[in-house]
């Protein structure tokens, strides 16, 4: 395969990669920007979307449906496990920066943990809803991974309508600015905090149920959607929404793209080495505000 | 506007924290009447708003609404009850446009569209501005924003803190005269201020603050710059 089509193809991954990962990091971000908590059990909410694909597939013999019922019960499941967590757990705290990141290290060892104990350490495959391989003048391409790009192209287009155009995305950006202000014009902060939490995580459910159905379910696969995450709200910038997905796009091209011509580990190197240098000379990233 | 008997503070000792700021003051604002609340620097008067508001820790004491305990319900749901904030610094959601801010306000007890054109018709000037952010109006708009924000409740209560502060006289002029309207109307305003002339010209009755503690209320009636009262209390 000569050089043009060789790229063609390893652009076509990092797609892939990089919608995967905006969702993922649009979660993690709208958690951050909303509510100032890092989420550090943000992975093991991308892990629990992917175990629970393939515990819905389990239930569902024909594999378009099953795929279809784990978009919807994943997300929705991991989105209000999510919510009781903010309720049981974030509120309890008073969302203290400090508290809150000791609290979501404790919760990711208990959901890798008991992802271990009742899923098991093996990784298990969910099957595609459907089989379509389109074929270029070169090689020939999944159609699925082209309907992930699709899928989150759309969803992360429909989180855009819904923070920019909707009453729920005012009031979230209302408490983003100043949550004290925001209930003295009856705005339910808490409310809104375990919305944003939930929403949050219900989007890395969604991310993995994508793409289960290409690398698998598995107790520890958390790990590399957290890091990456981080990296693209860091070059980003902390909440917003713009620069998550330009980051996501450069992130997961690059990775893509390196993977493809070198091996992985040097395209992870890269990623964290431009981490470094954004913080070194804009530290607020692309697209954040000066503290 | 909902009409209403008035607001009573009974004995509110309140704080932040571990920390007692207030300490059993009692208060009555009470329609078509300013209140104006003045005092040194933290003698209490912006955590006696807040705690209106329900955002300090109450120790003890009540804050009535008519027959409404509004101490025992969440802060966010003290303004659905129509008592509009108009927080010291403004504190305008600041990226937002001038009309989301707005709509913000609206929202909070379900007003609509000729609630939105009679606060614009108040201020005009917010019209051509309805795009812009918060944040870039000048500091007079962002006062206007500010009140017009609060004014979408129509409140029957109004809890104005220094809304004058850091203003050119024309602006002060329009504040003043849109309180003096508000007043007209039957609101029961709450005015935290500490312009000697300004609190002459438009209040009711004033109350003194010192150390957490309400200290006299007088009749703004009679009442001249160099009154004891101003001297004793904020040193003019």
């Amino acid at each position: 395969m000569g050089t043009g089509p060789l790229l063609l193809l390893a652009s076509l991954e990092g797609l892939v990669m990089a919608a995967v990962l905006a969702l993922a990091a649009v979660g993690l971000s709208l958690t951050f920007g909303v509510m100032r908590v890092v989420n550090v059990a943000h992975g093991e909410f991308y892990m629990l979307g992917a175990v629970l694909a393939w515990a819905v597939a389990q239930f569902v013999p024909s594999a378009p449906m099953g795929f279809v019922a784990a978009l919807i019960f994943a997300p929705l499941a991991v989105g209000a496990l999510a919510w009781l967590t903010d309720t049981a757990l974030l509120k309890r705290l008073n969302y203290n920066p400090e508290s809150t990141i000791v609290a979501t290290i404790g919760l990711s060892y208990l959901l890798q943990q008991g992802a271990l104990s009742f899923f098991g350490p093996d990784a298990r495959a969910v099957q595609a809803p459907f089989e379509l391989r389109l074929q270029f003048p070169w090689f020939g391409y999944s159609g699925y991974k082209l309907f992930v790009i699709a899928a989150a192209l759309a969803v992360l287009a429909a989180v855009w309508w819904i923070l920019s155009r909707s009453r729920a995305g005012l009031v979230m950006r209302a408490t983003q600015v100043d949550r004290n202000t925001a209930r003295a014009f009856g705005i339910n902060v808490d409310r809104v905090y375990a919305g944003t939490f939930a929403l949050g995580a219900g989007l890395a459910a969604l991310a993995a149920v994508l793409i289960v159905p290409i690398s698998q379910a598995h107790y520890l696969m958390g790990h590399d959607p957290l890091l990456l995450s981080f990296i693209v709200v860091i070059i980003g910038g902390l909440g917003s929404l713009r620069g998550t997905l330009i980051a996501a796009l450069i992130i997961g091209l690059s990775d893509g793209i390196l993977s493809m011509l070198y091996p992985p580990t040097l395209a992870k190197i890269l990623a964290t080495l431009v981490v470094a240098l954004v913080l070194v000379f804009r530290p607020q990233g692309l697209f954040g505000a000066k503290a | 506007m909902q009409r209403i008997e008035g607001l009573r503070i009974e004995g509110l000792t309140a704080g932040y924290g571990a920390t007692t700021i207030l300490r059993d003051v009692s208060l009555m604002a009470e329609p078509g009447r300013v209140t104006c609340v003045m005092g040194r620097n933290g003698a209490g008067k912006t955590t006696l708003l807040r705690s209106i508001m329900g955002q300090t820790a109450r120790r003890t004491g009540r804050i009535l609404l008519d027959e409404i305990a509004l101490q025992d319900l969440p802060a966010h749901e003290v303004p659905r009850h129509g008592i509009g904030y108009v927080p010291q610094g403004r504190r305008l959601f600041g990226p937002l446009s001038v009309a989301e801010n707005l709509e913000i306000g609206l929202m909070t007890r379900g007003k609509g569209a000729s609630t939105r054109e009679a606060v614009l018709d108040l201020f005009p000037r917010l019209r051509d501005r309805l795009t812009q952010a918060a944040g870039t109006l000048s500091g007079g708009e962002q006062q206007m924003l500010a009140l017009a924000r609060a004014l979408c409740l129509e409140p029957s209560v109004l809890l104005l803190d220094e809304p004058t502060e850091g203003l050119q006289p024309s602006m002060i002029q329009l504040i003043r005269d849109s309180i003096t309207r508000l007043k007209a109307q039957g609101v029961a305003i709450i005015l935290v201020e500490q312009r000697v002339e300004a609190v002459l010209s438009i209040a009711d009755s004033v109350a003194f603050m010192a150390q957490g503690q309400v200290a006299e209320v007088v009749p703004a009636m009679g009442l001249t710059p160099g009154a004891e009262p101003f001297r004793r209390y904020i040193g003019v």
